[in-house]
């Protein structure tokens, strides 16, 4: 069902993804006259799903991270069921069955318990494991929530308890690949952020994977009576005298509304307020640059009777760490292998799987021809397939099918300049633009993950429409 | 309302905002965060509930007043002393 755009509402959002329809469904809750639009006819965001050869596919999530048990209290994933209202038994988690950081010569494994990666430190990094102790115990009790203002970075922070830059850029790997919008490293509370949600916490996925999520989320949502419109894109966000009072549609048709909560990331959002706006925060020294390549295979066979197990390996194939845009158009020097099987209690899916994820250039898939773009999609798959053999089977032989998402079909999907996967390096935690009544949620928030989404959709929902004294 | 209606509207709230905390157990004068878990968030929602179910209002420099069933029930009761108890809305 197609809801067309109403003329007013109270409260409008910008994107029908997790932080979106989260914050929707807080408004809805009490009430509010809210209407969540997106330029797609999917919901999803940056996490969707698609169908392609008659297979079910998920875009995005490899893992929902900030996995804890039922009851676990004052932790993320459980402050947004209850906030959601969403039963924990609704989102049906499979824990998954370990994963690794891996370089050539030295990989640490890890799991929901924390104990492993401790263990493993203490047998392969010895004379650190005091100085990972006090780290793990210091971080234990550090808040985590974003932070904006001055960008502090976490190696430095990092080398006041470990002293092998070896231990650093393995610790670092998982971090990085999942959730930094900066090359090599990391701001400081993102990096706290993302070491709880990865290490203390840990790695599930939801029977069904995201369209369960998305079901949950678009159906509380509209239980509700929460309006979601598709296919409406935002063409301009309307104001007068600072204030945001409204959009454009891509179909020129005006909602005037009292707020605005866009997830379309900072940068994006101000370029939709005008050309004066745009100018004053360009893409090119404001957006982020890191984006991503993935290729999805399905295979004949499980990819346990290729001799691995894993869940998720975050590979390195040098000595030290490499994370940065590539110079060419994709990179296979380090990267993301993530089996979607690997989980407890998962259905069908796509049938067995793997997904391989590289760095991308953030300029270079848009200025490619059809022909170009083909092959270098099909390039992007050889090439990272060979490069992995020291971490993960060659399925080359096994694979029935690839679906390859570039640069491209992220921008086309969420609209981030460059197909940005972690928005820009400048986070904006307070959801605060320079225009007053529109806000930020989502992108560019510092929130993390899927969790990290919903959970910044709705502390801006509370924060500027439920009118809460104090942040999440 | 009564003040021992509102504390039941109270804690009805609470089971509905926190269905995994045990209200039946929780007294009058201790603050409600000592003794079970609820954030800014979560009492946010309890703000909210009031205002959805009875159209009371509380504003935000009022907030501390809700520290414990008993303040809930001394600041809440001139506010609703005409409303009539809604359980399991």
């Amino acid at each position: 069902m197609v809801l067309a755009a109403p003329e007013s509402c109270e409260t409008l959002i910008i994107g029908a993804g997790m932080s979106g329809l989260a914050a929707g469904i807080r408004l809805a809750q009490y009430d509010h006259d809210v209407v969540v639009l997106d330029r797609h006819s999917l919901w999803g965001g940056l996490n969707s799903f698609y169908k392609k050869a008659g297979k079910p596919f998920d875009v995005g999530l490899h893992a929902l991270t900030n996995f804890v048990p039922k009851g676990t209290r004052g932790r993320p994933l459980t402050r947004i069921l209850r906030q959601l209202r969403i039963p924990y038994e609704a989102l049906q988690l499979g824990q998954q069955w370990g994963s690794e950081s891996a370089f050539p010569d030295v990989k640490l494994a890890f799991s929901n318990d924390f104990e492993l990666l401790r263990s493993e430190v203490a047998t392969k990094f010895p004379a650190e494991i005091d100085g990972f102790d006090r780290l793990s115990r210091y971080l234990a009790d550090y808040p985590d929530l974003p932070s904006g203002g001055e960008l502090v970075m976490a190696r430095p922070r990092l080398r006041e308890y470990l002293r092998d830059e070896r231990l650093i850029d393995l610790l670092l790997l998982p971090i990085l690949y999942y959730g930094s919008p900066t090359p090599d490293d990391i701001e400081w509370s993102s990096f706290v952020v993302l070491w709880k949600s990865l290490y203390e916490e840990g790695f599930a996925k939801p029977r069904g994977g995201v369209r369960t999520i998305l079901s949950l989320l678009r159906n509380r949502y509209r239980e509700l009576g929460g309006r979601l419109c598709m296919n409406q894109g935002v063409a301009a966000i309307l104001h007068r005298a600072g204030r945001a009072v409204g959009v454009r549609l891509d179909d020129g048709r005006e909602i005037r509304c009292e707020r605005i909560l866009s997830s379309a990331g900072f940068v994006e959002t101000m370029a939709l307020c005008g050309s004066e706006w745009e100018e004053r925060f360009p893409a090119q020294t404001h957006a982020g640059r890191m984006t991503f390549v993935e290729c999805i295979s399905v295979l004949d066979r499980p990819v346990t009777d290729l001799g691995h197990d894993q869940t998720i390996t975050f590979f390195n194939t040098s000595e030290r760490l490499a994370y940065r845009p590539p110079a060419a158009p994709y990179d296979t020097a380090s990267g993301v292998i993530c089996c979607p099987d690997h989980y407890e209690d998962q259905d069908e899916g796509c049938g067995p799987a793997l997904r391989l994820t590289l760095r991308a250039h953030p300029e270079a898939w848009f200025e490619m021809t059809p022909e170009q773009y083909a092959a270098q999609k099909e390039a992007a798959w050889r090439d990272g397939h060979a490069a992995i053999l020291p971490f993960a089977p060659d399925i080359r032989p096994h694979t029935t099918f690839v679906d390859t998402f570039t640069p491209r079909t992220i921008a086309h999907f969420t609209g981030h300049t460059f197909g940005v996967v972690y928005g820009s390096p400048q986070k904006h935690p307070e959801g605060l633009t320079p225009l007053s009544q529109l806000f930020l949620c989502g992108t560019d928030q510092g929130f993390l993950g899927i969790v990290g989404a919903m959970l910044s959709g709705i502390a801006m929902a509370n924060r500027h429409a439920l009118g809460a004294a104090s942040p999440a | 309302m009564t003040k021992e209606d509102i504390v039941l509207a109270i804690k009805d709230i609470i089971a509905t905002i926190a269905p995994d905390e045990e209200t039946g157990g929780l007294t009058m004068t201790e603050p409600l965060r000592d003794q079970i878990e609820l954030d800014s968030m979560d009492f946010l929602d309890i703000v909210m509930e009031l205002r959805k179910r009875y159209g009371v209002v509380v504003p935000e420099e009022d907030y501390g007043e809700l520290a414990t069933l008993q303040s809930c029930a001394d600041y809440l009761a001139p506010h609703m002393a005409d409303k009539e108890l809604k359980i399991g809305v």
